[in-house]
């Protein structure tokens, strides 16, 4: 099994903290990425719009690219990416006569012979793997006291047809991580509510409306943190935050995926870029870390408690 | 057993062949219906007085799911052109599924019919309702027109009479001592005559 | 030696017009084994019969042909005159030289060719033609109606009132089905306990009913007329003879917390109970799964963990040894009558289905389906027909109806319409509104589908004088925030996205055909659809029939269907099983497949392509009488012709009467070289 890495625009640009925590989550893992060579751009938000053959044929050339290179997967962490990708897999194999004109297009040989994942799939069939790592340190982990929101967006799950994922109304994959990292889902209401996406920056009023809407939920819902697995959700709940009248709220940070698979399997915070982010980690991870220390010391006030205990039921008897 | 009876009649109107493939030939083509649809249908068409070419005879079945692909072979050993089966359309069977045994029967069955040598193309395999008497005259007339254009069926003519050996396609395969020249498979070793067997260039000529 | 007349029959002009009728006489004459051919003006009228009643008198036949029109039209005219004449009339068969010949050709000599061919391909076959004894079996005169809900308690009334004996089998501990669960019915707005609760009471006491609940159906043998079914009563733990029903015993148990069927999970019962205040029998039964004496048994404990029901009960009707039973009843026709379940449509689902988690049913306690909301306003229901949310108990100022949730949706849930959700919706509309003055009723709706007598009325008025909101759109979430329940929707009419904050929800989901019905058609031999719900004979001309004779289906088994339609159909099941059960003897058309014992192999290739479960086992017994093998056997009762079975032999032991492969191969011989 070969896996080609598809990183997309994003990942070398504005979500240059996933791609960092992704390759540091990766190499732990030990999982081949191999970086698709001369990829280029999905067509994102507008190729499709744009024209029907065009929205297919690019992503179709990084799979042909992939297919070239002895790739059987292509992760494309990017849920923009993945949803072009995916579409094009779908697209070639169900349309009648795109198979035969999409390599016409591309001047190359594709036979539509890679499955797509998203980074959702990856890390839910690493689960187990994940919590075998978790459960052999020994140090306290603040991660068991971290209520997170799994924030999947749209693209990542629609349309059905195309992505497969449980239920694309009330997705689980993305807690089921959350738990193997031993971190706490939140059961909330927005996982699948668009934040705005692609309108950032030409209607920032409604971006800022969308994405208040789901900081507001996650926090009543009783959420630390929300879980993002798009590049783009994430900017927009993050970078956007500051912007938005959260009713004097502190701010809720937002972590990629990969940054809390990376926190538990031990890595280094530096090494998962969490210093790029405009919301502020630090406090929350002081506070997880300050509750871990605190139960790990009851813990141990308890055992101590319960060693004196046998030990003068011991010496009674 | 009856698969290889040989006709009742005494052999007063023996197969007579002279002309057949002339350019005013008309088909043969024997058609089997079931009694619920297909054949209600065709008395539908009659009643409509469809007109139609006189070419078919009809035989009635209570269902396709009866017909035992061995009536269409003996149909065409017996001098049939073409042959037809027709019966109710997928989910009104009479019977409720006896149409999809035939259906499964004859997807089969057509490849069985080129490795006997014989031209899938005239065999019609339709669906005509009890309310379909124009689509019933337009599947006889279309057949018609179809084995018409692919000319007499004769390479299994002579198996009727087996007069000589020379005249027996199957005179070709070693059959086993004792085997009769029935419509039963051909041995495995015949495999490559059968599939080059040519229709119309059998006996007749 | 076949000694066959064949009769031409000119049919006025319609054949004779292009046959020469004569030399079709003519040349049949000469074909081998025909002793008289003749032609006359109309074969069908009187003196036509006679002709041929005279011929096989005059000439001893062992076989008739007659050639006219199709045999869909005069074969029962023949056969009928050849019995006259002493002939049996399987013998005679019909060749049809009108709609297949005279009607659809022009030229004279190409229709004398085609109808001397079609003459002598029919007196080919009549050579084999075996003479064939009509089928006759005797039926029990008793009826199994399966399942006690409306259309179960109408068809085994009608039945009974007919004169005949009805065994009527409940799962539930009660008879009324879900219409005991309703509140008030569309379109009269008339309390459905009130007009159901006295059939249910004389369904009970009808001498001719002899009623079993919480019982069902384990196996059914036999064919129509002669049905040998065995009944599996669940151990109630109430002796049913000493139970008075005085409720001693529900007072008494200890575990309360049990969420009640009849409620829809909005009330509590004890482990022993009764279903419902109006119960019939009004008799409790032992939920064994919860009861704290059977979960202590379970567990292995010593000594029984309660008992206090027992110890209450003056009667000492209570049992907690008692095991299921069985008891068999020889029965001439069932009428199925199963009805429904409502689509759960929570979060998790069994295989095959999916659910709406965006609806938050199960999650969010004030979002409820409809079956629930009749509970809510039920007089009888929990609230005392109060309109009171499930989560606190407050008055709902503002509720949500959301129609077509599961139905019509091929995508995710069921693709077909659901029916009966239209009109109950707008009956909850008002019912809320008669109760809640100031309340606010929005409706999401795809179509408004109110096809039925005074039913458009009822859904406007329930628009027009009530005052609901209709809003023509779907809903694609509902969640809970704060102690409001959030529905966001879309109006398709005015292109707006709607928000509302309700109190309440009521989502109108998907009929389905009750858990285990799959089972229940196996048992029958009786199809079903993709989506479960049985199949009917014929969508238009036998919808209330199956395909397995003496099999009948009443009510939501068949498709989803409110109360009068069921009850339309319960009685067509009656006046089909009355029917049947007015003759002795039913009489079967011979034309049925029969299995050469000799030769069968057992391989029951035809069993699995028998649509109507006619294939049986035999045992073949060596010199001994030990058994050393299977073979087939058609059953000539439930046997209904088709010859699939025939076609699909292997070692050609399988006959059809009427259509042998002698009396095929015949015809294709004969036309060999025409």
């Amino acid at each position: 099994m070969t896996l080609a890495y598809y990183p997309g625009c994003s990942m070398h640009g504005t979500s240059r903290e996933y791609e960092e925590s992704l390759l540091a989550v990766a190499a732990a893992l030990e999982l081949g990425l191999t970086e698709i060579a001369d990829w280029s751009c999905c067509g994102a938000s507008s190729a499709h719009a744009a024209d029907h053959l065009l929205g297919v044929a690019l992503p179709a050339r990084n799979l042909a690219l992939a297919e070239a290179q002895g790739a059987d997967e292509v992760l494309a962490p990017c849920a923009a990416c993945y949803n072009r990708l995916s579409g094009a897999v779908h697209a070639v194999a169900e349309e009648p006569g795109m198979a035969a004109k999409v390599p016409e297009v591309l001047g190359r040989a594709f036979a539509n012979s890679v499955r797509v994942l998203s980074i959702v799939e990856l890390l839910q069939g690493l689960a187990p793997v994940i919590e075998e790592r978790v459960a052999a340190r020994l140090e306290p982990n603040p991660l068991e006291h971290l209520n997170i929101a799994a924030y999947w967006g749209c693209l990542l799950v629609r349309p059905a047809a195309i992505t497969g994922f449980d239920d694309a109304e009330r997705p689980t994959g993305m807690d089921d991580v959350i738990s193997a990292c031993s971190a706490n889902p939140v059961s909330w209401n927005m996982a699948v509510e668009c934040c705005g996406g692609a309108f950032s920056v030409s209607r920032t009023s409604s971006v800022l409306r969308l994405s208040r809407a789901i900081i507001e939920d996650a926090r009543h819902c009783g959420a630390d943190a929300i879980l993002a697995a798009c590049p783009l959700c994430h900017a927009n709940l993050d970078f956007r935050q500051s912007a938005m009248s959260l009713r004097g709220e502190p701010p809720m940070p937002v972590l990629y995926i990969t940054q809390l698979v990376g926190l538990a399997l031990g890595l280094p915070m530096a090494a998962l870029g969490f210093e790029r982010h405009f919301v502020d980690t630090q406090p929350l991870f002081a506070r997880l870390a300050r509750e871990a220390e605190k139960a790990a010391a009851a813990a141990a006030e308890r055992d101590a408690a319960k060693a004196a205990r046998a030990a003068a039921k011991a010496g009674a008897s | 057993m009856s698969v290889v009876n040989q006709p009742q009649r005494s052999g007063e109107r023996a197969p007579d062949d002279s002309g057949r493939a002339t350019a005013e030939f008309e088909p043969r083509i024997t058609a089997f219906v079931c009694n619920w649809c297909t054949y209600t249908g065709a008395d539908l068409a009659g009643t409509s007085r469809l007109h139609m070419a006189s070419n078919v005879r009809i035989i009635r079945l209570p269902c396709t799911g009866r017909i035992d692909h061995v009536f269409i072979v003996k149909a065409f050993e017996r001098g049939a052109d073409g042959v037809i089966v027709s019966g109710c359309h997928p989910a009104d069977c009479h019977y409720t599924a006896g149409n999809y045994h035939a259906r499964r029967r004859f997807g089969v069955f057509r490849e069985l019919l080129s490795f006997l040598g014989v031209d899938p193309e005239r065999l019609t395999f339709s669906w005509v309702s009890a309310s379909e008497g124009g689509k019933w005259a337009d599947v006889v007339n279309e057949t018609i027109e179809r084995v018409r254009r692919l000319g007499p069926f004769d390479s299994y003519h002579g198996l009727a009479g087996a007069a000589t050996p020379a005249d027996d396609p199957f005179a070709r395969f070693e059959m086993p001592a004792g085997a009769t020249g029935g419509t039963a498979a051909a041995p495995a070793d015949g495999h490559d005559a059968a599939s080059q067997a040519p229709s119309g260039t059998g006996d007749a000529s | 030696m076949s000694r066959i007349g064949v009769f031409i029959c000119h049919c006025g002009e319609n054949i004779a017009r292009t046959v020469d009728c004569g030399a079709v006489a003519e040349a049949l004459r000469e074909h081998p084994g025909v002793v008289v051919a003749e032609d006359y003006k109309y074969m069908c009228s009187d003196p036509g019969q006679q002709l041929i009643k005279k011929a096989i008198a005059d000439n001893d036949l062992t076989g008739v042909v007659v050639c006219a029109c199709s045999p869909h039209m005069h074969e029962k005219t023949f056969r009928r005159a050849a019995a006259q004449a002493g002939l049996n009339p399987f013998v005679v068969e019909m060749a049809n030289i009108r709609e297949h010949c005279s009607w659809i050709h022009d030229d004279r000599g190409e229709a004398t060719a085609k109808a001397i061919d079609t003459a002598r391909t029919i007196v080919e076959k009549v050579k084999h033609n075996k003479p064939l004894q009509t089928i006759r079996i005797p039926v029990t005169k008793r009826a199994l109606v399966i399942g006690g809900g409306i259309a179960g308690i109408q068809a085994a009334l009608d039945i009974a009132d007919g004169g005949h004996e009805v065994v009527l089998v409940e799962k539930e501990a009660s008879i009324g089905g879900h219409m005991s669960q309703l509140s008030e019915t569309f379109p009269t707005l008339d309390c459905s306990q009130c007009i159901l609760t006295p059939r249910m009471v004389e369904a009970y006491q009808h001498p001719r009913i002899k009623l079993y609940t919480w019982s069902e159906v384990e196996k059914v043998d036999g064919y129509i007329g002669n049905f040998s079914v065995t009944i599996r009563r669940k151990a109630r733990s109430v002796d049913e003879d000493l139970c008075n029903g005085c409720g001693d015993c529900q007072a008494a148990c200890p575990s309360r917390r049990i969420d009640s069927e009849f409620d829809a999970g909005l009330s509590r019962r004890p482990a022993i109970y009764t279903p419902f205040p109006q119960a019939v029998p009004n008799m409790p039964v032992l939920d064994r799964e919860h009861c704290t004496l059977f979960k202590g048994r379970r567990k292995g404990l010593a000594k029984d963990a309660c008992g206090k029901c027992k110890e209450t009960c003056l009667k000492g009707a209570i049992d907690y040894d008692g095991q299921d039973t069985f008891v068999t009843e020889e029965i001439g026709a069932i009428v199925v009558a199963t009805g429904f379940q409502l689509y759960d449509i929570g979060r998790e689902q069994p295989a095959g289905l999916k659910g709406y988690g965006e609806y938050g049913y199960g999650e969010v306690p004030d979002v409820i389906d409809g079956l629930q909301f009749e509970r809510l306003a039920s007089a009888s229901g929990p609230t005392g027909g109060e309109m009171l949310r499930p989560s606190d108990g407050a008055e709902p100022k503002t509720v949500v109806f959301v129609k077509c949730v599961g139905s019509r949706d091929p995508e995710k849930g069921m693709s077909y319409c659901s029916k009966i959700c239209c009109m109950y919706t707008a009956k909850h509309t008002m019912l809320y509104k008669h109760k809640v003055h100031d309340g606010r009723a929005v409706v999401f709706y795809m179509d408004i589908r109110a096809a039925g007598k005074g039913y458009d009325e009822f859904s406007r008025r329930a628009i027009e004088e009530d005052g609901a909101e209709y809003i023509r759109g779907r809903v694609s979430r509902i969640f809970r925030d704060g102690d409001k329940v959030k529905v966001w929707g879309y109006d398709t009419l005015s292109h707006r996205q709607v928000v509302v904050d309700a109190d309440m929800v009521v989502l109108a989901t998907a009929v389905r055909p009750q858990p285990g019905i799959g089972e229940l058609a196996q048992k029958l031999s009786v199809s079903y659809d993709q989506d479960g719900f049985l199949n009917e004979a014929h969508p238009k001309l036998r919808p209330v029939e199956t395909n397995t004779a003496g099999v009948y289906l009443a009510g939501a088994c068949q498709a989803p269907r409110d109360i009068p339609e069921s009850v339309a159909m319960a009685g067509a099941t009656a006046a089909k099983v009355l029917g049947l059960f007015s003759a002795d003897e039913l009489e079967r058309d011979p034309s049925v497949a029969l299995v050469d014992e000799r030769t069968c192999i057992g391989c029951f290739n035809c069993e699995h392509v028998c649509p109507y479960g006619a294939i049986e086992h035999r045992d073949v017994c060596d010199m001994e009488g030990h058994v050393c093998g299977h073979v087939a056997y058609v059953n000539p009762g439930v046997c209904q012709g088709c010859g699939t079975c025939v076609a699909v032999c292997p070692s050609k032991s399988v006959e059809l009467a009427g259509f042998t492969d002698d009396q095929v191969y015949a015809e294709i011989n004969a036309l060999a070289g025409w």
